[in-house]
């Protein structure tokens, strides 16, 4: 889509750059994925390696803002190189926090299933939500490695889908804490997991925005540009 | 419709719709030839009043040549001649029977190698001023003074005035020539490749010294440094071949170019 550089060198850093976003992207990914494992089946083992993986995680962030800022030292970069560099910087902020909303799953899971005393089927309230989040967050991940802008669009779209879930289920919870208070502790347990994951969502919202921002250079963040353009079909 | 169409429309690509709306320089229909060969084709842009406009591109683009159109530098030259037009001020400057040493007091230029005059520091100055006026030594020694400060080269000369401007430092022959320029009070300042000859000391000088100098006078500048042009202009001209790609804001052209040209030149996909 866009050619080489005049500087190899230059390519290859950018190259480097884009490949470990999206090694980080699959790292946050399977530890997702594992966490609403260990959520849905008593796994400890599984819960103490996504905690564990969040290091991982942390180092490649704190690596790729170290490689964005020798990126922009040596070439100061300008135009779509630049909107890379900098969505870049944001698309790994955002990696990192889900990396966190993972753990966060993962330990509650793993008190929820210590505990051992869940009355209702905790898995099946979160299974639609965590379904549609997990496709959208690799959508997201998709539409960046493929900067397509298109995409990104239909997968900013999808966050109010998560977001309607969230409450329903909040509804849900209220409602079986005040039928049975014994149901008080799993059904918080469950809330702060559909929580996190609910975040995940808007993190991936925010990683289509920057995709859009990198293709077309302009931001949308926080205007109701989307609303009008799906009005419009 | 309307109104959501214009919502979609990104704030920052609006076309080059220039905040200062006076126009020191409209060039149309440009086409330039040495004796033969034609290196500008067809140019069009405006230059703004108290704006700086950088012109960027690959060598034998035409920016330096167009540079020298403004103000009949290469009237010096047989074989070479300009067609279209160059409204300065509202007049035709390519029509016969303009005055081209006014229009060079108006439009001053200041060339890429400093080129001092082989005489004093304060000669060099009140050479060009002396053509032009006729002033009291006292009124002279002043506008002397207000060019080198102007060209913030007064507390580096004021107790060399008598020395010869060659034995000044690369930097500041170049801020000397600057000063010879800004002295005969012109109206639009030409800077071909200003700092490319200069350590990064006297160049960040002359940078600072464009952004200071464009209060009073609207600036043109050729430069192969793109960074340069990030740096300290206003509007910028991306050329190549003898036409002009694209001209726009100098914030939005870096940003978001609108041309694929544009994008590749600017972050090194070239040639």
């Amino acid at each position: 889509m866009v050619g080489e550089h005049s500087s190899k060198q230059y390519d290859q850093e950018l190259e480097g750059i884009r490949s470990k976003v999206l090694l980080m992207g699959g790292m946050v990914e399977t530890q997702f994925e594992e966490a609403l494992n260990c959520f849905r089946v008593d796994n400890q083992e599984l819960a103490d390696k996504v905690m564990a993986d969040d290091h991982a995680v942390n180092q490649l962030e704190v690596q790729l803002d170290d490689a964005c800022s020798h990126l922009i030292v040596r070439r100061q970069p300008t135009a779509n190189d630049l909107r890379t560099v900098m969505a870049t910087i944001k698309v790994i902020t955002d990696l990192e926090r889900i990396g966190d909303e993972a753990t966060k799953i993962a330990r509650t899971a793993k008190s929820l299933h210590e505990r051992g005393m869940v009355s209702f089927n905790h898995y099946d309230i979160v299974r639609t939500i965590s379904r549609a989040t997990a496709d959208m967050l690799h959508d997201a991940l998709d539409a960046f490695a493929r900067l397509d802008g298109k995409a990104a669009l239909q997968i900013i779209a999808q966050d109010d889908e998560i977001d309607y879930e969230f409450r329903t289920i909040l509804r849900n919870m209220i409602t079986f804490m005040m039928e049975d208070p014994r149901t008080i502790s799993s059904a918080l347990d469950t809330l702060w997991v559909a929580k996190a994951i609910e975040r995940i969502g808007d993190h991936a919202k925010n990683i289509a925005e920057y995709v859009i921002y990198v293709v077309e250079g302009r931001d949308i963040r926080h205007s109701k540009v989307l609303a009008t353009e799906r009005a419009e079909g | 419709m309307m109104t959501s169409m214009m919502m979609t429309q990104p704030m920052s690509t609006t076309n080059a719709a220039p905040k200062n709306k006076t126009k020191t320089i409209e060039i149309s229909g440009l086409d330039f030839y040495y004796g033969k060969t034609k290196s500008l084709k067809n140019v069009s842009l405006d230059i703004h009043d108290k704006q700086v406009t950088a012109f960027i591109g690959p060598s034998g683009c035409g920016k330096s040549t167009l540079l020298r159109t403004l103000n009949r530098m290469y009237d010096l030259y047989p074989g070479q001649r300009a067609e279209g037009s160059i409204l300065y001020r509202g007049r035709n400057i390519l029509e016969p029977g303009v005055d081209v040493n006014m229009l060079r007091a108006k439009v001053g230029m200041v060339f890429q190698k400093p080129t001092p005059f082989p005489m004093s520091v304060y000669d060099n100055i009140a050479f060009g001023v002396r053509l032009y006026e006729n002033l009291s030594k006292g009124e002279m020694d002043e506008r002397v003074e207000w060019a080198l400060k102007k060209s913030a080269l007064w507390g580096e000369v004021k107790d060399k005035l008598n020395k010869s401007g060659l034995s000044l430092s690369g930097g500041q022959q170049q801020r000397l020539c600057i000063a010879r320029g800004v002295a005969v009070k012109p109206d639009v300042l030409l800077l071909d490749e200003p700092t490319s000859a200069l350590d990064p000391i006297s160049t960040a000088k002359i940078e600072e010294l464009i952004s200071e100098l464009k209060g009073d006078y609207t600036i043109a500048i050729v430069t192969h440094n793109m960074q340069q042009a990030a740096r300290c202009s206003d509007y910028t001209a991306y050329m190549y071949l003898g036409e002009l790609v694209e001209f726009g804001e100098t914030d939005q052209l870096f940003m978001t170019p609108a041309k694929k040209e544009t994008q590749d030149y600017i972050t090194g996909r070239f040639g």
